[in-house]
């Protein structure tokens, strides 16, 4: 597997008369956790969509280990970066193997049939995804944590050098959300890049090497977690006033709402 | 065993099925009608009709099979196929199980060219005229429909839908008002629009099974295309799938089939958006499998509805009647055998 980093510089995008994204710079390394976090319309999914090669920007540039994302074809893309979108469809009644196998769709040649090495990687997605079980419904059976597992589990198998997830774990109850931020740390730590858009920021000071907080379309702020995720900047980007402590053992940050404020 | 190895027999199996019973049904066929012909001097027909030989049967029914059923059962089943085909690439690319080969008001276009030919008594192309208008009909819709909707660059199945449905609702007004306008020709624009097969041409027959075999081959070639882009636009960019290229070529391929199914046959309902789904139960979502058997279970179909009003019936039933007549009811109960055996496990 080969790494991969972005550099995005002095990004701009909109949407018709608004403007969405305004003079971002970033850089994605490979081998860490990032997070991107922000209010609600704070331009996370479009740029989501942006490094996925799905919108292109109004101006400034995209790279992918120093080429242009334009320059690289769908398909040479899909080998490089997974995406796991928020929202999906399903129509037709595919079952959980076939929607996962889908994700080897970019390494299986046209007319060819999956080899026992694409059937191998789907049963592993499938078990670390703990939806072995399911393997055999069809995806409007499942519940809306079952159908993000059954997603997640599709980006696994595309065995891509970049994971692009948007809101992995909105829909998951808090054992499996934990277990898929930590085969998201895992990923990271066999040298992919990985980028998620959080809502929750525990998860993402729990387990996350970067966080980039995103407000109004503007980069407000980037770094480590204790850089990042402080009162001051919560009170600035989001309106709610935090309390941050650490938890004894593992030093991990606690970040805790005060509720009595937004009655 | 895996899901994936456990169906794919499963569907091999059953494609092979439907396309031995469409061979015998297609032998039956030419054997019945106002001359009864035992099936084993159909074969030898059509042997001496490929070696080019002598006949070794008599010649009356050799011209019979020939020059008259066999042109008629092929365009039936090429017909059948061809809508089919096209009705489960419009529900695979449009994102909807009840779309069909007309959704985008291809069937409306035709049939606009169709009965303005027939009200105005255009003959500038001798008998091939109506089939030409008709076709001229549909393509102009269609680029009619493709403008209108792939403003945003994107042909999103949304406004692709509800142009087809804005184009079809000014077409059928202008049917309407062709109608009112027709007088005494309003039979035959009426008659035009419930679909025959009665007296095709060798042209005919040839033309839409190369049509119709061309453009499955082509949708066949992007059917794992297809398979990816049912989950959404994001998820298959994502997988590589160029959406927007692949979109355009597919619904341009069904679109040609149907336009060329309809200005032959006329409109022919029920099948595209029915047999798609009968097959869907039968050899699952995949369109690879999907696409030849719904091909073929469209040509069992057609030819079996064609068959039935041609040499049983006392009379000659509207082929788009009989269609719906006897495939609903074969919907129904397979429908409800798959819902409870779902129940039962």
């Amino acid at each position: 597997m080969d790494s991969l980093t972005y550099i995005i510089r002095n990004l701009h995008f909109g949407y018709s008369s608004t403007n969405v994204l305004r003079g971002i710079d970033l850089t994605f390394e490979p081998g860490k956790l990032h997070a991107i976090v922000g209010p609600n319309g704070s331009g996370k999914s479009t740029l989501l969509d942006i490094l996925a090669g799905h919108r292109v920007p109004a101006s400034g540039d995209v790279l992918i280990n120093n080429i242009p994302i334009s320059d690289h074809t769908p398909s040479a893309l899909a080998k490089l970066t997974a995406i796991v979108p928020q929202e999906f469809d399903f129509n037709f009644p595919f079952t959980v193997f076939d929607t996962v196998l889908m994700g080897r769709h970019p390494h299986i040649p046209r007319f060819s049939r999956p080899s026992d090495v694409d059937i191998d990687m789907v049963q592993t997605a499938l078990t670390t995804m703990d939806i072995a079980q399911l393997a055999n419904r069809t995806l409007a059976e499942l519940s809306g944590g079952e159908k993000q597992r059954t997603i997640f589990a599709r980006a696994l198998v595309q065995d891509t050098s970049c994971l692009l997830l948007d809101e992995p774990t909105s829909s998951m109850d808090i054992r499996h959300a934990l277990s898929t931020m930590t085969e998201l740390t895992r990923l990271a730590h066999e040298g992919r890049t990985v980028i998620a858009v959080l809502h929750d920021l525990n998860l993402a000071a729990s387990y996350c090497d970067r966080i980039i907080i995103l407000d109004n379309g503007q980069m407000h702020k980037q770094g480590s977690i204790e850089e990042t995720l402080t009162p001051e900047t919560i009170q600035a980007v989001f309106g709610v006033t935090a309390d941050i402590t650490r938890k004894p053992q593992s030093d991990n940050l606690i970040i805790s709402f005060d509720s009595k404020d937004h009655s | 065993m895996t899901a994936a190895s456990r169906i794919q027999p499963r569907a091999g199996f059953m494609i092979a099925l439907l396309a031995l019973v469409l061979g015998v049904l297609a032998i039956m066929a030419t054997g019945m009608g106002f001359i009864s012909i035992p099936p084993g001097d159909v074969l030898a027909s059509l042997w001496d009709g490929m070696r080019g030989a002598a006949n070794s049967i008599d010649p009356l029914h050799q011209s019979v099979i020939l020059e008259v059923r066999l042109p008629r059962i092929i365009t039936a089943m090429s017909v059948g196929f061809g809508l089919a085909v096209a009705g489960t690439v419009f529900q695979g690319l449009l994102l909807n199980p009840l779309a069909d080969p007309f959704t985008l008001g291809v069937s409306s276009g035709a049939a606009f060219g169709a009965a303005l030919a027939l009200l105005l008594g255009l003959t500038f192309f001798g008998p091939t005229t109506l089939c030409l208008m008709a076709f001229i009909g549909a393509a102009l819709t269609l680029f009619a429909v493709i403008t209108m909707s792939g403003r945003d660059g994107e042909l999103s199945p949304t406004n692709l839908i509800l142009s087809g449905v804005i184009v079809s609702a000014i077409l059928s007004a202008g049917i309407s008002f062709i109608k009112y306008m027709a007088d005494e020709r309003v039979a035959a624009i009426v008659f035009w629009l419930m679909g025959s097969f009665v007296s095709r041409t060798w042209n005919d027959a040839l033309l839409t099974a190369g049509t119709t075999l061309c453009g499955f081959g082509l949708c066949l070639y992007y059917a794992r295309d297809l398979n990816i882009m049912s989950l959404g636009n994001r998820s298959a960019r994502s997988l590589g799938v160029n959406t927007g290229r692949t979109r355009l070529i597919l619904l341009l391929t069904a679109s040609l089939i149907s336009a060329v199914c309809v200005s032959v046959s006329g409109i022919i309902g029920f099948v595209g958006l029915i047999i798609p789904h009968l097959m869907r139960f039968i050899v699952g979502p995949d369109n690879r499998w999907l696409l030849p058997a719904s091909g073929i279970g469209g040509g069992i179909l057609l030819l079996g509805a064609d068959t039935l009003t041609r040499a049983v019936l006392p009379h000659e039933v509207p082929i788009g009647v009989l269609t719906a007549l006897i495939g609903g009811p074969i919907f129904c109960w397979i429908f409800n055998r798959t819902k409870s055996g779902r129940h039962h496990g």
